[in-house]
């Protein structure tokens, strides 16, 4: 029994924060996709291995586990990196690797964006050629698409960094129906959605502390008064017990635990549960100036509530996990 | 990460699960916060200490069997899963013990442990005062030096101390230089409750039992020995108390999972009672207890590693207690109008009302944890 990152998972984690914060700052967050900062943020994810992060060595990849996802996901949560880097390095490389597309998924980046509700609309796939569409839930099947005819719709979004589109037509290049990679598939994107969201709680309560510490008011900081203590102390205590859920969940769905479906949707509601009450308080404790678009925190706050609802949200696990401790339920599972 | 437990550590689990099947008493024990309870107790404490179980933690020669932290947590889980009794002996083993090992001379080691092991010597907490709860450092009970009976001599007064009406030791904090202000200037005594000079009053806790008690000091007499660690380095010494206290080692998640698959249990069994948001809130307690115990393996793997917990047990202690209220109303929930009646459910959430006060109330902890782990000012 261990439960910390080995030497090697927090080294990748140490990289990628240096990383994240390298290129990745506020800044670039708000740039729009076609910028050059966006462009080297992409070249160094991909320098540093991340798309083969989950591919067989047999295909040109890593040949890691979620052991090493979740460490490199909570890192660019971390910095709300404007990349679709869940989707192309968690979900995409078992089902490009089913249906022999790997090499593509290789060549082109931070490029695949994914819609498992099928139904869109779709974050980053402004910048992406390709999509993989369906699963939800872990079942069904899932189209692997490219999107260099597709029609992409911009769709107006809270976030304004997600760039959403809805995207019409694209060419399908393969089918994966194995339910295996299917659940797989749609596993690391439920436990990529809760590494990224611990990342981003975190990245939230830096700035909320740093900004409590040094706004005086009434001659004081108004990090010192009880009331803003409280709050921002209740806030990480949920995170605080969200991460190691969502470390559990990396572990399971590696190991093929047979519980790995109920420790991923413990991860995932614990975490989004946890980022949602972070980013209120943290825009409450900022007071005015975290009402403002003008500064940074709205960038992180509406990442989270994005990544909160999506890759179900916290009361759909809770009702997946109510499923798995045989409680009856009158009503049917929600869809989304 | 590496969550399998190893073939010695699944004997010792199977080991213990035998045991306690064996021998866990088929009907609850009466509350060990009444008179009655805690003798039945006692007899079960005495029990597991014959068979080696009373502290498992410890090393053999004071009664333990040197099992590893990891060990210890599965052995508290097996504790739980079996539905044995708590621990009465607890305040003795699990908060004055770490002290002593850590502080204690060779000879207190060896005088008190194992008595304490063996249920013959019950220690109970001698901290808060009528004028000093939350607020430890303004404590004023006081031991005076005599030297020439080469000892001290305490007057004062503590309260709130739990199942000290049925206790024969008490370990408290006293000030010994009065010109010392707040955390300075106090020490730790182990104090016999047969003291002359030592009175000891019961009284109701909200619950109803005579779980509390206070305890006057009247100018009674204690040797040198009595003092645990240095005169006047008290708050040191008592601060390594707290971190057990409010840590891991008085509420293992082994608790918490039991009683929060005793509520899914509950929740099965009553279906008419269980609607879809009651459902949703058994779901959040049970996920939660989960998160307890994923939060404490981490935890012991930085204890394994020498990572010292630090002011970071501030939130075991405030996510277990708070967990702990939930999980009673959620039952009670279930329960409809039964839960008005004296139940388990019902003598479990009123002991859980005293989760965020006691060991330091839940306001201090979001205090500790704001400024000692967020970092925020203290003014």
């Amino acid at each position: 029994m261990r439960f910390a990152l080995t030497a090697e998972q927090q080294d990748l984690r140490e990289v990628v924060h240096e990383l994240m914060e390298r290129l990745c700052p506020p800044a670039v967050v708000r740039s729009t996709p076609d910028a050059p900062a966006i462009d080297a943020l992409d070249r160094g994810l991909v320098e540093l291995g991340a798309p083969g992060l989950l591919l067989s060595e047999r295909s040109g990849g890593l040949g890691l586990d979620e052991n090493y996802l979740v460490p490199l996901l909570t890192e660019t949560g971390w910095a709300a990196a404007p990349l679709p880097v869940l989707e192309t390095v968690g979900v995409a490389p078992a089902l490009f690797e089913a249906a022999g597309l790997a090499d593509r998924l290789l060549a082109g980046g931070m490029a695949c964006a994914a819609d498992p509700t099928g139904t869109g609309p779709v974050r980053f796939a402004e910048r992406g050629g390709l999509l993989v569409r369906g699963g939800w839930g872990g079942s069904g099947p899932v189209e692997i698409v490219g999107l260099s005819d597709a029609r992409r719709e911009p769709v107006p979004a809270v976030d304004p960094a997600a760039n959403l589109c809805r995207i019409g037509g694209g060419t399908v290049l393969g089918t994966v129906d194995d339910p295996v990679v299917v659940e797989r598939a749609w596993q690391r994107g439920v436990l990529g959605a809760a590494a990224q969201l611990i990342g981003l709680s975190r990245r939230m309560l830096e700035l909320t502390v740093e900004y409590a510490g040094s706004r005086t008011q009434f001659g004081v900081p108004v990090g010192s008064f009880q009331a803003v203590k409280h709050h921002l102390a209740s806030a990480l205590l949920q995170v605080e017990f969200a991460a190691p859920a969502v470390a559990r969940a990396g572990f399971s769905v590696a190991a093929g635990d047979p519980d790995r479906a109920r420790d991923v949707s413990l991860a995932k509601a614990l975490a989004s549960e946890a980022a949602q009450l972070v980013a209120r308080t943290a825009i409450q404790c900022h007071g005015a100036i975290g009402y403002t678009t003008e500064y940074d925190l709205h960038l992180y706050a509406k990442r989270a509530w994005a990544l909160a609802a999506d890759w179900g949200s916290a009361a759909w696990h809770r009702a997946r996990i109510a499923e798995h401790l045989g409680l009856a339920r009158t009503g049917t599972l929600p869809l989304h | 990460m590496d969550l399998t437990w190893s073939e010695s550590e699944e004997a010792f689990r199977a080991e213990a699960r035998e045991w306690l099947a064996a021998h866990v008493p088929a009907e609850p024990l009466p509350s060990g916060d009444t008179r009655e309870g805690f003798a039945r107790h006692l007899e079960w404490e005495r029990e597991l200490y014959a068979a080696g179980w009373a502290v498992v933690s410890w090393p053999k020669e004071y009664g333990g069997r040197d099992a590893s932290l990891w060990e210890w947590l599965i052995f508290e889980e097996e504790y739980y899963r079996a539905g044995a009794p708590q621990r009465v002996t607890q305040n003795g083993i699990f908060l004055l013990a770490p002290t002593l090992f850590e502080f204690g001379t060779t000879e207190q080691r060896d005088t008190l442990l194992p008595r304490m092991a063996a249920a013959q010597d019950l220690w109970c907490q001698g901290w808060s005062e009528p004028g000093a709860g939350s607020d430890l450092a303004g404590i004023r009970s006081r031991a005076e030096r005599d030297d020439e009976a080469g000892g001290w001599r305490l007057t004062g007064q503590k309260t709130w101390t739990t199942r000290g009406a049925f206790c024969t030791h008490l370990f408290g904090l006293f000030r010994t230089d009065p010109a010392a202000q707040r955390h300075r200037g106090l020490t730790y005594f182990l104090v016999p409750l047969d003291t002359p000079g030592v009175t000891v009053r019961g009284f109701e806790r909200l619950d109803g039992d005579e779980g509390f008690a206070e305890v006057f000091f009247d100018d009674a007499f204690v040797p040198d020995s009595a003092v645990l660690g240095a005169v006047n380095q008290g708050w040191q010494v008592a601060m390594a108390t707290t971190g057990s206290e409010r840590g891991l080692t008085l509420r293992s998640p082994g608790r918490f999972l039991r009683a929060a698959d005793r509520l899914v249990e509950l929740a099965a069994a009553h279906p008419e009672a269980a609607t879809d948001p009651l459902v949703d809130q058994v779901t959040a307690v049970w996920m939660q207890a989960q998160a307890y115990q994923l939060f404490t393996l981490a935890q012991v793997t930085d204890l394994v590693e020498g990572r010292s917990p630090g002011a970071r047990s501030s939130l075991n202690k405030l996510y277990w207690s708070e967990l702990d209220i939930r999980l009673h109303e959620a039952a009670l929930e279930l329960l409809g109008p039964q839960g008005q009646t004296d139940n388990p459910w019902s003598r479990g959430f009123l002991f859980s009302l005293a989760g965020p006060i006691y060991a330091g109330t839940n306001e201090i902890q979001r205090n500790i944890v704001a400024e000692r782990v967020l970092g925020l000012p203290r003014k």
